[in-house]
């Protein structure tokens, strides 16, 4: 077998063998759960049992709409500002100070965000303070204004979260449309730039974009650790209920928790159906409007109010970032005073608290973003090799599977076949985070690479370089920069998993991101506040080194980017 | 060792034949220019003989150096040469050391190494820019620092794809005479793509047209 058919062979099984087929293999087991079938707790189906138990939960109605509502609303807001902000902003050389300001919200973990924002919203927070000398607050207002029951807070902070990642997810597809020759030709014609962009741009943005939004809403409407901080509490949103369903001590209460899992994943698949509908509605109603002829001039006032509301949802996680530094520092800090009295280091010099939650999220994301960026190399290298550049479109679509699908109705499912095969509850970490390391981590690697100059290859070649020389000396150090970006993305991702910690740890691992979780409830601000400032600072640190290496190594190379 | 091209073919994916069969002979140390219209498969020639061709491209007939059929073999099996357009240097190394990537195996210790790559820079009118980052050389310099570089790995014979076409014209004199005086005294056949009647002339070898 040549090199490349070797290198295609290992990296193929890693990732069929340790993503495609784990995540089917649990999706099958909740299924069969969720009908009463699950032989290792002693459960043979089939049987109806787990469903009725499921609908029998207290309030589930509610917590179903709830996960429909907060999913929904975030991902349809996060779109439309996301598309808002860029169409005012493009062809204003923007995009790279866009990218700047966005790194360290798109790098912080959700439950970090969350956790702050819950400081920055909640009746004793930054805002209240801030209003209470105009409004005459003695006290903290009594008004839910986290955990209320709409979940207003939390669409706020799913989209504080996601808004920065469509952002960036949407300024990289609009390179590949030549928005100013089309902007020029529409605005020429007499239609204003609303116009331009509704019905020339976004029509053919869309089919680019249309993955990641998917991957938004899959995230939020199934999402866990925000909604445990910021959703409502009585009842909770469905992942939740399930999530705490699937923690239960008595073991029995995993067959309702698959049937929720199973349910999860029907009710994506509608919103799914959903999205699609509506999309194609709107380009007909769009193309329908169009054929009037309608200009649509003197809309740009309107469309400036996206950028606007953008700005305030990105101002409103900087100050959750920073109510977590303030509170992580707070020794007393009275109502309604904007900044604590007295500072104290007293909760950041307990080490032995958050040392080892911490070495543990760190372990566990280089070990898995380890393994992620040699089987990303390895499978894009032989590619190269065998001259399949770009055509295994099955792998793209295998890598986003744990994307799109609700974490819970596979991981449910993985955890239960622990039971039967129990790994090391480290190892079994490490692989649960892989699971979402690689897909980032693949998609952040994969333009870079194929973008790379490939005469460079065939110089190295010319002079007698053979593949693996081409490999270390020319192809990996010319590539450093998104390498290391890449492995960047699978580090921010792996510190933010909440999940896959908890299920397939089996309660032994803890990380910072479950410490910050499970202290967020708690009544100590400041502990709480230590963990989610630590959780944001590691993937900053994978940033910043991200950023910082390739620049030093190369600081006299101008053509690699470096200095000017 | 010369370099010959017995009834060579190469047809696209779709089985559209590009050119050929064409055969062609060219000597040490001589030039041989081949021309013909954008798409007439100039540089598809030039990456059959070198190896470099992309999957699904088929190729008939044989590229024979000093002897050796190469047909079949990778391109760094091959022992020979590539210029491209914008001489190509790579973008992470020093001139100095782009050149010892290129520099032949064969030559052992640090100090011969260094010393032959100086050479090669003294002799290409570059000396004490080894240090450089290749991004801050004129166009000229580094077409002359990627002629070195495919020179020191002793190849049998280099292709040469369009290197002038990048430079302004008062430059591109003076290089072309500089890469056919180099190429003459290292006595190995070379094959020039080019749109530049110019470039033909003074090459000096034969000329093949595709069209």
């Amino acid at each position: 077998m040549t090199s490349g058919g070797l290198l295609r062979a290992v990296a193929g099984t890693a990732i069929l063998g340790g993503l495609g087929l784990p995540v089917l293999l649990g999706l099958g087991h909740g299924i069969a759960a969720a009908f009463g079938h699950f032989p290792a707790i002693g459960a043979h189906g089939p049987d109806l049992r787990p469903w009725r138990e499921l609908l029998e939960m207290p309030g589930l109605g509610r917590a179903v709409l709830l996960a429909l509502w907060t999913g929904m609303a975030a991902t349809g807001l996060s779109f439309l500002l996301a598309t808002g902000t860029l169409a005012a902003l493009h062809g204003r050389g923007a995009a790279r100070g866009l990218r700047r300001v966005l790194a360290p919200l798109l790098a912080a973990p959700h439950a970090a965000i969350a956790i702050g924002l819950a400081f920055v919203l909640a009746p004793s927070g930054w805002i209240a303070r801030a209003l209470a000398p105009l409004l005459g607050w003695a006290r903290p207002p009594d008004i839910a204004t986290t955990g209320d029951p709409l979940g207003l807070a939390l669409i706020l902070g799913l989209t504080a979260k996601e808004l920065p990642f469509l952002l960036l997810m949407f300024s990289a597809a609009l390179t590949r449309i030549p928005v100013g020759a089309q902007m020029a030709a529409g605005r020429a014609l007499g239609y204003g730039r609303t116009a331009v962009w509704l019905w020339v741009l976004l029509p053919q943005f869309w089919p680019q974009i249309r993955l990641p939004v998917m991957v938004v809403l899959a995230f939020s409407v199934s999402v866990v650790d925000m909604a445990l901080i910021l959703g409502p509490s009585a009842p909770p949103t469905l992942p939740v209920m399930i999530a705490r369903l699937s923690s239960d001590p008595d073991l029995q209460a995993l067959l309702p928790a698959s049937a929720g899992g199973v349910l999860q994943l029907v009710l994506l698949a509608g919103t799914f159906a959903a999205a699609a509908v509506l999309a194609r509605i709107a380009g007909a109603a769009g193309r329908a409007f169009l054929r009037r002829g309608h200009r649509l001039r003197g809309t740009g006032r309107t469309l400036a109010l996206l950028p606007a509301a953008s700005a305030g949802i990105v101002l409103m996680a900087f100050l959750a970032l920073a109510a977590l530094l303030v509170w992580s520092a707070a020794f007393s800090w009275r109502w309604p005073e904007l900044f604590p009295a007295q500072l104290t280091w007293r909760h950041w010099l307990d080490a032995g608290r958050w040392g080892w939650p911490a070495g543990a999220s760190a372990l566990i994301a280089l070990a898995s973003t380890g393994l992620a960026l040699a089987a990303a190399v390895a499978w894009l290298e032989s590619a190269d090799r065998l001259g399949r550049r770009g055509r295994d479109r099955w792998l793209a679509a295998a890598i986003h599977v744990p994307l799109l699908l609700p974490q819970l109705s596979f991981l449910t499912g993985l955890s239960g076949l622990m039971i039967r095969a129990p790994l090391p509850p480290l190892a079994a970490v490490i692989w649960g985070h892989w699971l979402f390391v690689f897909p980032y981590l693949m998609i952040a690697l994969k333009g870079p690479w194929e973008a790379a100059d490939p005469r460079l290859e065939c110089s190295a070649a010319a002079l007698g370089a053979g593949s693996w020389r081409r490999l270390w000396r020319v192809k990996l150090p010319v590539l450093l920069a998104p390498l290391l970006t890449a492995a960047a993305v699978g580090f921010a991702v792996s510190v933010a998993q909440y999940l896959p910690t908890l299920f397939l740890g089996g309660g032994r691992i803890e990380t910072l991101t479950t410490e910050a979780v499970a202290l967020a409830s708690g009544s100590d601000r400041r502990v709480a506040a230590v963990h989610a400032v630590l959780q944001a600072l590691l993937p900053w640190g994978a940033f910043l080194a991200a950023l910082a290496v390739p620049a030093i190594l190369h600081r006299e190379r101008r053509g690699l980017g470096g200095a000017a | 060792m010369s370099l010959v091209l017995a009834s060579l073919a190469v047809a696209a994916p779709g089985g559209r034949r590009l050119f050929g069969p064409l055969d062609l002979e060219v000597a040490p140390g001589e030039t041989a220019c081949i021309t013909g219209p954008s798409g007439a498969g100039k540089s598809t020639l030039l990456a059959a003989a070198g190896g470099h061709m992309e999957r699904g491209f088929r190729l008939s007939g044989r590229i024979i150096l000093g002897g050796r059929d190469l047909s079949g073999l990778p391109a760094e099996r091959r022992g020979i040469g590539m210029m491209f357009q914008e001489a190509v240097l790579f973008p992470h190394l020093s001139v100095a050391d782009n050149l010892a990537f290129g520099l032949a195996p064969r030559l052992r210790g640090r100090k011969a190494r260094r010393a032959a790559v100086a050479e090669a820079l003294e002799q290409a009118g570059l000396g004490g820019l080894g240090g450089r980052d290749p991004a801050t050389l004129s166009g000229g310099q580094r077409a002359r620092a990627a002629l070195m570089q495919t020179l020191l790995a002793e190849p049998g014979a280099v292709l040469l794809d369009e290197p002038f076409s990048a430079l302004d014209p008062e430059r591109r004199h003076a290089i072309r005479q500089f890469t056919f005086e180099t190429i003459r005294r290292a006595a190995i056949p070379a094959l020039l793509v080019s749109h530049d009647r110019e470039d033909a002339v003074a090459a000096g070898g034969p000329v093949l047209s595709l069209s």
